[in-house]
């Protein structure tokens, strides 16, 4: 196997040293699944693309590489050209990578739980959408409050409440705000405050 | 942070207290590191000798919740040995203001309390003024009711003695920290404070942190390189989500929230609209009305016109006085009266305190929507330990969200450096981004309104939402230029010099200076404008170029406000614009302009008494407070217990605990204070394998595999006493919770001398539940913690609340 020190990286970081170790005559089967489904045959195929780690307020930068075939990421790494950083990552942003699809953990489908329910039920965005929409114009035409015990116009909705996030990208919180406000909500509360 | 992580490298003493930075922000260690190879010496003050202890050149333990009385000693020493800057403090704070006759202290009350409504007047702690509005001052600080003569007045109560009954630290720990510590009040030295959730946790956060800002001022510390405040903060994108104000208080760019007294945009912006007639003052707020006139034509575009007050009547007004934090929301929804919640990427039922009353609120709710990447003990709290679905109505909806490298836009950091990040994948499955969800719930909800009325349906009738690309999907380079703001109409403008600059409708506004009160731009946010401009998205840039050799810069990603990397930077420079330290010289007044880092304003030094302005441009009065009157507990930081306390007495005075934060009153609400059946100190803290509540990384079996379950750390000293061994199953109870976990028995934590007594304290980390991995018994910490908060902010008091530890 011939492989730079770079590739090496990748390859260890995808296979979580799987392959890369098989290779030196280790068995690690169950790690070498994922990467099968890549097939990976030349690592020039990967796409770079930078990116910022999403756990503490660091900062750090990092490139994540896809695989130009199957569009999965293959790995992510510190980014050396990063003035914070310089390629360093700690324990948590060294695993970024484990939040990807890679991850069978991940929540892939709209999840449902009816009323006194102990199960989830699968269903489409249309419907999820659709019903919560429903649901907060019930709730929010229901419990709207013109005018508080002053007699002072507050158009306001005490019925609903909003928690979040810091979490998401400043483009999501602007419009995220923008909801919260249009529809009158006031408890709105998120991270920062705890 | 005033500054950023770089700039940690070019301190010469950093105080890193309520922050455990190499566990928590490892990677600030490389430029800790770096600071130590020039020669600075790092302090670590911490009830454990933590990770960041174990680098540090001087260690010193204190009680959880005493940090003010630490600090309060540090001030005392400094004004005691004459270590205070002293034309930083001359030129730059309100040292030599005059206080007011109705200021008064005593036995731990300020003037003008309230006992029966917890709430203080402020009024009676103002300046005293001339006929023209202009604060009086004492130059020569022989007025005993100068600040500076208050400030040594009310600190010279913080005695290393009386420090050390409070704190637990050995006298010599306290004196040697402050003699290290007070060394960077020089020109030629700078000092850095880092700071943490130690800080914010507690009854008394907000004055922590005020404590730590006087002591900066008074060392000169604050606009210089290796210098500030730093707030080393938690969460990717907390420090961009609190610029964008998804809070209750504020609104984007934190101007303040509409209140129900302000029933109009002219009164609400009289109200919030700072004034000053102190000469050289900028007043930085004086611009509200362009900020908060371009943001409501942001929300409601051609529809918010002036004869409509550019549609302010349809932003909900919270009434006065009145917060609506999560504490508050979490007892409403307690007692029922709250119907439907939307949980964005965040997990109460494991991160917020008192997780028992957390989820029988959440049991209350008719409905709730939560967005994630995984699962979690919040979206799946009706099968939670101890509770029978078939008994609870919640409805869930649990939307499966992308993760950070499958969506693309910008997160800011601790240094306020607004980055950019790229899609490198498409998400898994049904998965999407948030902001995608958010733009079609709102398209949908616009659907409903229009198709079927209800209630004022204006706001979201109005609601300019053209945020979608082509495919119908979320575009963040619409919202983020969006954010940055746009001309809405051809405009002819001066620029900082005088001359006339022509913008076209529809260009971006290249910085807020542009920004107008009458409708003619827009602005999301009006501290990014200037992130994304007809040059370009700023926040994607990548240039390594370093000018002063500093760490700063320029042009890697983008900064707020207006690309400034240290704030209040015209500090580090002294009245004739020449740095106080030139081999650290951030900016300088050269040829007529300031040369170096983004200055705060364009104005010349201050001893140009015509143009010159005062460097604290975001203080009416133009300079920094070490006398501060706007806050709710008081205008000097004072000691007081924690809300649940070892000794249910203050060492200090008569009052107890803050007397001006609430105080909530439902069945779930207990506390125990001074209580034999509770007696050990408990303080939550962070571990580098997990984040939070490791709602995401529980999921990891790399991360999980590292830090596998719940522990408490106790001394050997309390081991022996309570016959518990190192590894040995044990449950923690507070009068709230309780909680089963293994027992670390470690000399990093050892026990304190209180007034007189030993005081164990236990720590415990809160990244645990029940959900993965799986269990039938809830590994929540927060189970044991209590729903009170800070007098200002609402932020809870994990850190210092009271704990038994016994063997199972």
């Amino acid at each position: 196997m011939d492989v730079s020190r770079r590739e090496f990286l990748i390859i260890s970081g995808v296979l979580g040293a799987g392959a890369a170790l098989s290779s030196l005559g280790l068995d690690l089967g169950p790690v070498k699944a994922y990467a099968d489904q890549l097939k990976i045959d030349k690592m020039k195929t990967a796409k770079h693309t930078t990116t910022i780690c999403a756990y503490c307020s660091v900062g750090c930068g990092m490139i994540a590489s896809t695989d130009t075939k199957s569009g999965k990421i293959i790995n992510i790494e510190g980014d050396p050209d990063h003035p914070i950083n310089g390629g360093a990552l700690c324990a948590k942003g060294a695993s970024l990578f484990q939040t990807t699809a890679a991850n069978p953990n991940r929540l892939t489908k709209v999840l449902y739980r009816a009323p006194y329910s102990d199960k989830w039920q699968e269903k489409s965005w249309d419907w999820a959408i659709g019903e919560i929409a429903k649901r907060v114009k019930a709730t929010r035409d229901a419990g709207f409050m013109e005018k508080n015990d002053k007699g002072q116009v507050v158009n306001r909705v005490e019925t609903i409440a909003h928690l979040g996030s810091s979490n998401i990208d400043n483009e999501e919180v602007a419009v995220l705000n923008s909801m919260v406000r249009a529809l009158g909500l006031v408890y709105i509360d998120h991270q920062a405050r705890v | 942070m005033t500054n950023h992580w770089v700039d940690l490298r070019n301190s010469d003493c950093l105080l890193i207290m309520g922050s455990n930075a190499a566990e928590n922000h490892p990677i600030s260690m490389r430029w800790i590191m770096q600071a130590k190879e020039n020669g600075a010496k790092v302090i670590s003050v911490d009830p454990r000798y933590t990770r960041t202890s174990a680098i540090s050149d001087y260690y010193a333990a204190l009680r959880s919740g005493t940090d003010i009385a630490f600090l309060g000693g540090m001030i005392n020493y400094i004004l005691e040995k004459n270590k205070y800057f002293k034309e930083y403090v001359e030129n730059y704070t309100n040292a030599s203001y005059i206080v007011g006759d109705k200021y008064d202290f005593n036995d731990g009350l300020f003037s003008g309390y309230n006992k029966e409504a917890r709430k203080y007047d402020a009024s009676n702690w103002a300046f005293r003024r001339d006929d023209k509005g202009v604060p009086e001052k004492d130059p020569t600080y022989q007025n005993p009711r100068c600040v500076l003569q208050l400030l040594k007045n009310h600190y010279s109560r913080y005695t290393p003695e009386k420090v050390s009954e409070i704190t637990g630290t050995p006298v010599e720990d306290l004196l040697n920290v402050y003699e290290m510590y007070s060394s960077s009040g020089t020109r030629d030295r700078a000092g850095s404070v880092l700071y943490a959730l130690g800080w914010t946790h507690h009854t008394t956060g907000t004055q922590i942190i005020r404590t730590s800002a006087i002591v900066q001022l008074l060392l000169g510390n604050i606009g210089i390189a290796g210098g500030g405040i730093n707030a080393l903060r938690g969460q990717p994108n907390v420090q961009g989500s609190t610029d964008g104000c998804l809070l209750f208080n504020i609104i984007p760019g934190y101007l303040k929230v509409p209140r129900s007294s302000q029933q109009t945009l002219e009164v609400y912006l009289k109200e919030n609209t700072p004034k000053t007639a102190e000469p050289q003052s900028a007043n930085w707020y004086q611009n509200t009305p362009k900020y908060m006139v371009s943001l409501l034509k942001t929300w409601f575009g051609d529809k918010a016109i002036k004869e409509n007050d550019f549609g302010y009547a349809w932003v909900p007004k919270a009434d006065d006085g009145k917060t609506y934090s999560w504490l508050d929301m979490c007892d409403v929804m307690y007692s029922g009266k709250i119907n439907g919640m939307f949980i964005w990427s965040q997990n109460p039922a494991g991160s917020h305190p008192n997780t028992n009353k957390v989820v029988k609120a959440l049991t209350n709710l008719e409905w709730l929507v939560h967005a994630n990447i995984f699962n979690n003990e919040t979206a799946s709290f009706w099968h939670g330990p101890g509770l029978d679905p078939k008994k609870i109505k919640t409805e869930v909806f649990l939307l499966p969200a992308a993760c950070s490298v499958e969506r693309e836009g910008s997160l800011s950091n601790s240094g306020r450096l607004a980055q950019w990040r790229f899609k490198a994948a498409e998400p898994p499955g049904k998965a999407t981004p948030d902001g995608d969800m958010v733009y079609r719930l709102v398209r949908k909800l616009k659907e409903l309104y229009k198709k079927e009325g209800g209630k004022c349906p204006e706001p979201i009738l109005n609601l300019q939402w053209d945020y979608g690309d082509d495919k119908g999907k979320f575009d963040p380079h619409k919202a983020a230029m969006e954010t940055n703001g746009y001309f809405l109409k051809d405009v002819t403008l001066k620029d900082p010099t005088g001359k006339d600059v022509n913008f076209k409708k529809g260009d971006l506004v290249p910085t807020f200076g542009f920004l107008q009160a009458d409708g003619s731009t827009s602005c999301g946010n009006w501290l990014y404008c200037a992130s994304y401009t007809n040059a370009g998205n700023m926040m994607a840039r990548r240039g390594k170029e370093d000018p002063t050799g500093l760490g700063l810069f320029p042009n890697w990603a983008w900064c707020w406000p207006v690309n400034r990397r240290i704030i209040y930077n015209r500090a580090s420079c002294d009245p004739s614009g020449q740095p106080w330290n030139p081999k650290r010289a951030i900016l300088k007044w050269e040829g007529g302009k300031w040369v170096g880092d983004v200055p705060d304003g364009p104005w010349p030094p201050m001893s140009d008494k015509e143009k010159g302005k005062l460097p604290f441009i975001m203080k009416p009065d133009g300079v920094a407070f070490l006398y501060g009157p706007g806050m709710v507990d008081g205008p000097f930081p004072e000691h007081y217990e924690p809300y649940e306390n070892p000794l249910g007495m203050n060492p200090m005075s008569g009052q107890v605990s803050n007397p001006a934060f609430k105080i909530f009153k439902s069945d779930m609400d207990k506390v125990a204070s001074g209580d034999p059946n509770f007696p050990f100190v408990c303080s939550t803290n962070g571990l580098a394998e997990h984040w939070c509540s490791g709602a995401f990384t529980r999921w990891q079996p790399w991360l999980l595999e590292a830090q596998p379950e719940l522990f408490v750390e106790i001394s050997p000293q309390l081991a022996g006493e309570i016959s518990v061994k190192n590894g040995d199953q044990v449950k923690v109870a507070s009068i709230r919770g309780e909680v089963e976990c293994v027992a670390m028995v470690t000399p990093r934590i050892r026990p304190f001398k209180i007034a007189g007594k030993t005081i164990h304290q236990v720590a415990m980390p809160y990244a645990f539940g029940w959900l993965i991995p799986k269990s039938d018994k809830n590994y929540s910490t927060n189970l044991l913690t209590p729903a009170v908060g800070d007098a200002n902010t609402m932020c809870p008091e994990y850190k210092g609340f009271m704990v038994n530890v016994k063997k199972v």
